[in-house]
């Protein structure tokens, strides 16, 4: 597959990986063995038929082939790009142990992408239920949960807070890894099968979650975990210290890198210093890069091994020029008279116990700090679930009171017709994990809104 | 809901404009002291302006703001008729409106704007009310007879003397205290110096004193951490967290510092604004 070469690619926002053409599928789609165990699928959480999509594609029928992915994977487009295959599909083809494994997250791509040019077919839905939906969030979770219900007829509301739908698709992810005229189409697709989207509508403030259950015959909870952590160490307030959630929403929801032709502006200096190592951070640096950073380097407590990003866009940030420093902590942010951060304090670590995380737990090491230059840092420690909509129903949170407690299997929560999944039940993880949740929590809200009557 | 129309639109003081907004949900549930987070259009950016008054009635909201910087002036060129792309709200946490016994009101510039409804809602719990509000001269001057229907006495302090005591509203403030004691319970409201000089001063009075934070905020919904603020040694967002904090806790320094983060940018827009409409006047 074609990519963008790196001395060019860090100067734009353009699409970093080109997608196969027709024939590199077809030839691609050939070498999968079709095994009849299927491993790559049980690889996949939310089940989709591997083998069978790509004997598709194999056989040229590429429309097919859409309908079969579409069958369980509502945003293919998007799974396509950022998915972590090497992780889950990828990872259990038998090829893999050749090292070669089926490129199934590049197929997938393919497919998406081929039907978006070529028009997508939206299935016709059946007639109304009469039963109505609230689905509050527009991520991943949300959307599957919707497009789901509304292909079972029922009439769904997807309550959005913010000006625009797809929750860290917009927000979070980089238009070079996931381009927003594809999130659109995908949600265009979704909005085909009947589901409707209200954007600035804040649930917990414009209308509580009380008045969607008095409105609604099923609530669905999939607001994510947008909530930045901080550091708590000093100086995270100077001038110049971003989380990576301002920094990256000024850049891709409100188009920063276009300033100013678009409003809003960032601030980037020539170095930057990210701390964290998951895809969040190495997204954040090479957004860096791309916003003329001259040295971008990213502070990670633990280990390349521990790192939990995908492999694939850990090469591209290297060749990028990101420079990745692992066994670092950061201790203390310095700045100037007027308030602008201009170095940082770190501390070298080294792995210790296991901790609850089931990672090596990171150690300082006395006596190893150092300081680096820097003018600007992004923190990007990982995100915790923003319960503005749920601080009036406690019964709703687990006992830390930070998180929602839900069924892993159905999304039921504690509250009768209320259902919940994504980020904000498992912390932030993965696209897939939170469709994954959507598609459970929609077969049981499916149950729980016939059982009604 | 996108796309809200401006209904009506006033010219308060120079540079200070008024907009009366349809928003029916919005008008249903806005309470004093919370905000909206408004997005004009396609390429514009998101900021924070207060909700200076609501009808349930008419389903409208109201701005008021001064003209600082592109989006300001952006807004203030929109005339009824024209929409506003996205608006969200109500943010933030309403203002505690109990009954305190006597409370003193402190308004300054543009901030008289959100102090209004707060007032009219503590007037409504029969708080004994006074207010200081100020300006730089008598022509900025806002709400004047509002403030006056809900709180006496009304002290009035201009920066060049135009109109009432000559000074800072601290003068205001200071008159107050002598003249009438000191109030159980203070709202202070306006530009972050004033306020933070407000606040020492009642300090110093042990006077419970409730500011109404504005950072620099994109999202509005605890989100981006872009709106943090340090009070009483925690980190706060103040778009969930506030707006309003403890005056007497809040560290002003680092408040206006992060303030000052956009500025060069800032400028660099509004200057290409202001340049583009000039010509387009010209033509
Ligand atoms: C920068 C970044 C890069 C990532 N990269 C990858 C990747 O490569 N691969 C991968 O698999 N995963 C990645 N992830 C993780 C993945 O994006 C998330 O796990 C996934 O989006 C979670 O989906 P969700 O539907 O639970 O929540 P979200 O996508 O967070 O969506 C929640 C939505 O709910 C809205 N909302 C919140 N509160 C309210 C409210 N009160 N009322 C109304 N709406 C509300 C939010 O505005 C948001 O739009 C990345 C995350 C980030 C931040
Ligand atoms: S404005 Fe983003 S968290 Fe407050």
């Amino acid at each position: 597959m074609a990519i963008l070469d790196p001395t060019m690619r860090i100067r734009t926002f353009d699409e970093v990986t080109l997608g196969y053409t027709s024939d590199q599928a077809k030839r691609e789609a050939a070498r999968c063995r079709g095994c009849s165990q299927a491993p790559c699928r049980r690889g996949c959480p939310i089940g989709v038929d591997i083998p069978g999509f790509i004997s598709l594609v194999k056989e040229g029928k590429f429309r097919e082939a859409a309908q079969r992915l579409r069958e369980r994977n509502t945003l293919p487009a998007v799974c396509g790009r950022v998915c972590p295959q090497d992780r889950n599909c990828e990872k259990h083809c038998v090829l893999a142990k050749k090292g070669a494994p089926i490129a199934i997250g590049r197929l997938e791509r393919f497919v998406a992408d081929w039907e978006r040019e070529h028009g997508m077919t939206v299935p016709p839905t059946p007639g109304s239920t009469g039963k109505r939906v609230a689905v509050v969030g527009s991520g991943p979770a949300g959307l599957t949960v919707a497009a789901a219900l509304a292909r079972k007829g029922h009439s769904v509301t997807v309550f959005e807070a913010l000006h625009a739908p797809g929750g860290v698709l917009s927000y979070g992810i980089p238009q070079f890894r996931l381009p927003k005229e594809v999130v659109a189409a995908e949600i265009d697709y979704v909005c085909a099968l009947g589901v409707k989207i209200e954007l600035n509508t804040p649930i917990g403030k414009l209308y509580s979650l009380r008045d969607l259950r008095r409105e609604y015959d099923a609530v669905f909870l999939g607001t994510g975990a947008g909530l930045p952590r901080l550091l708590g160490i000093p100086g995270e307030h100077l001038n110049g210290v971003y989380t990576a959630n301002e920094f990256l929403t000024r850049v891709n929801l409100m188009k920063a890198y276009l300033f100013p032709e678009y409003a809003t502006p960032v601030r980037v200096g020539k170095r930057v210093a990210v701390i964290g190592g998951g895809n969040v951070a190495v997204d954040a640096a090479r957004v860096a890069v791309r916003l003329g950073a001259e040295e971008v380097v990213v502070l990670y407590r633990r280990t390349l091994v521990e790192m939990p990003v995908r492999a694939e866009e850990y090469r591209f940030a290297c060749r990028e020029g990101v420079f990745f420093r692992f066994l670092v902590a950061p201790l203390e942010f310095r700045g100037d008279a007027e308030g602008w951060v201009r170095e940082v304090l770190c501390t070298r670590c080294e792995l210790g116990e296991v901790d609850e995380s089931g990672r090596r737990r990171p150690v300082p090491v006395p006596g190893s700090e150092f300081t680096i230059p820097i003018d600007t840092v992004i923190v990007a420690i990982g995100q915790e679930p923003n319960i503005l909509a749920l601080a009036e129903v406690s019964e709703l949170l687990t006992p830390s009171g930070r998180f929602v407690g839900a069924d892993p299997e159905t999304g039921a929560t504690p509250v009768p017709g209320v259902f919940a999944g994504g980020d904000l039940v498992t912390g932030a993880a993965t696209v897939i994990q939170a469709m994954t949740a959507g598609r459970r929590a929609a077969k049981a809200i499916d149950r729980y809104l016939s059982e009604l009557e | 809901m996108i796309n809200f129309p401006v209904v009506g639109k006033t010219e308060l003081a120079p540079g200070i404009k008024k907009l009366v907004v349809e928003a029916p949900s919005l008008a249903a549930k806005a309470k004093p002291g919370q905000f909206v987070v408004l997005h004009l259009h396609a390429q514009g950016e998101r900021i924070p302006l207060t909700i200076a008054d609501f009808d349930r009635e008419e389903g409208t909201i109201t701005l008021i703001f001064q003209e600082v910087g592109l989006t300001t002036f952006q807004l203030g060129s929109l005339e009824p008729g024209d929409t506003i792309r996205d608006i969200a709200g109500p943010l933030g946490r309403p203002s505690r409106v109990d009954y305190f016994g006597k409370v003193l009101c402190v308004g300054g510039g543009v901030g008289c704007a959100p102090l209004y409804p707060i007032a009219r809602a503590l007037r409504e719990q029969k708080n004994d009310l006074a207010a200081v509000v100020g300006a730089r001269s008598r022509e900025f001057l806002i709400l004047r007879k509002e403030m006056e229907q809900v709180c006496s006495p009304l002290i009035i302090a201009t920066d060049d003397g135009s109109e009432g005591l000559q000074g800072t509203v601290l003068r205001g403030v200071e008159k107050y205290f002598r003249e009438y004691g000191k109030p159980d319970y203070c709202v202070c409201i306006g530009p972050p110096v004033m306020m933070e000089a407000v606040c020492s001063f009642t300090r110093n009075y042990k006077v419970k004193t409730v500011v109404s934070l504005n950072p620099i905020m994109v999202d509005g919904t605890g989100m981006c951490g872009a709106c943090r603020v340090v009070v009483g040694g925690e980190v706060k967002f103040a778009c969930v967290d506030g707006p309003e904090f403890d005056g007497h806790l809040v560290d002003w320094e680092l408040f206006r510092r992060r303030l000052q983060f956009y500025k060069r940018e800032e400028k660099l827009a509004l200057g290409a604004f202001l340049r583009k409409s000039r010509s387009a006047g010209e033509r």
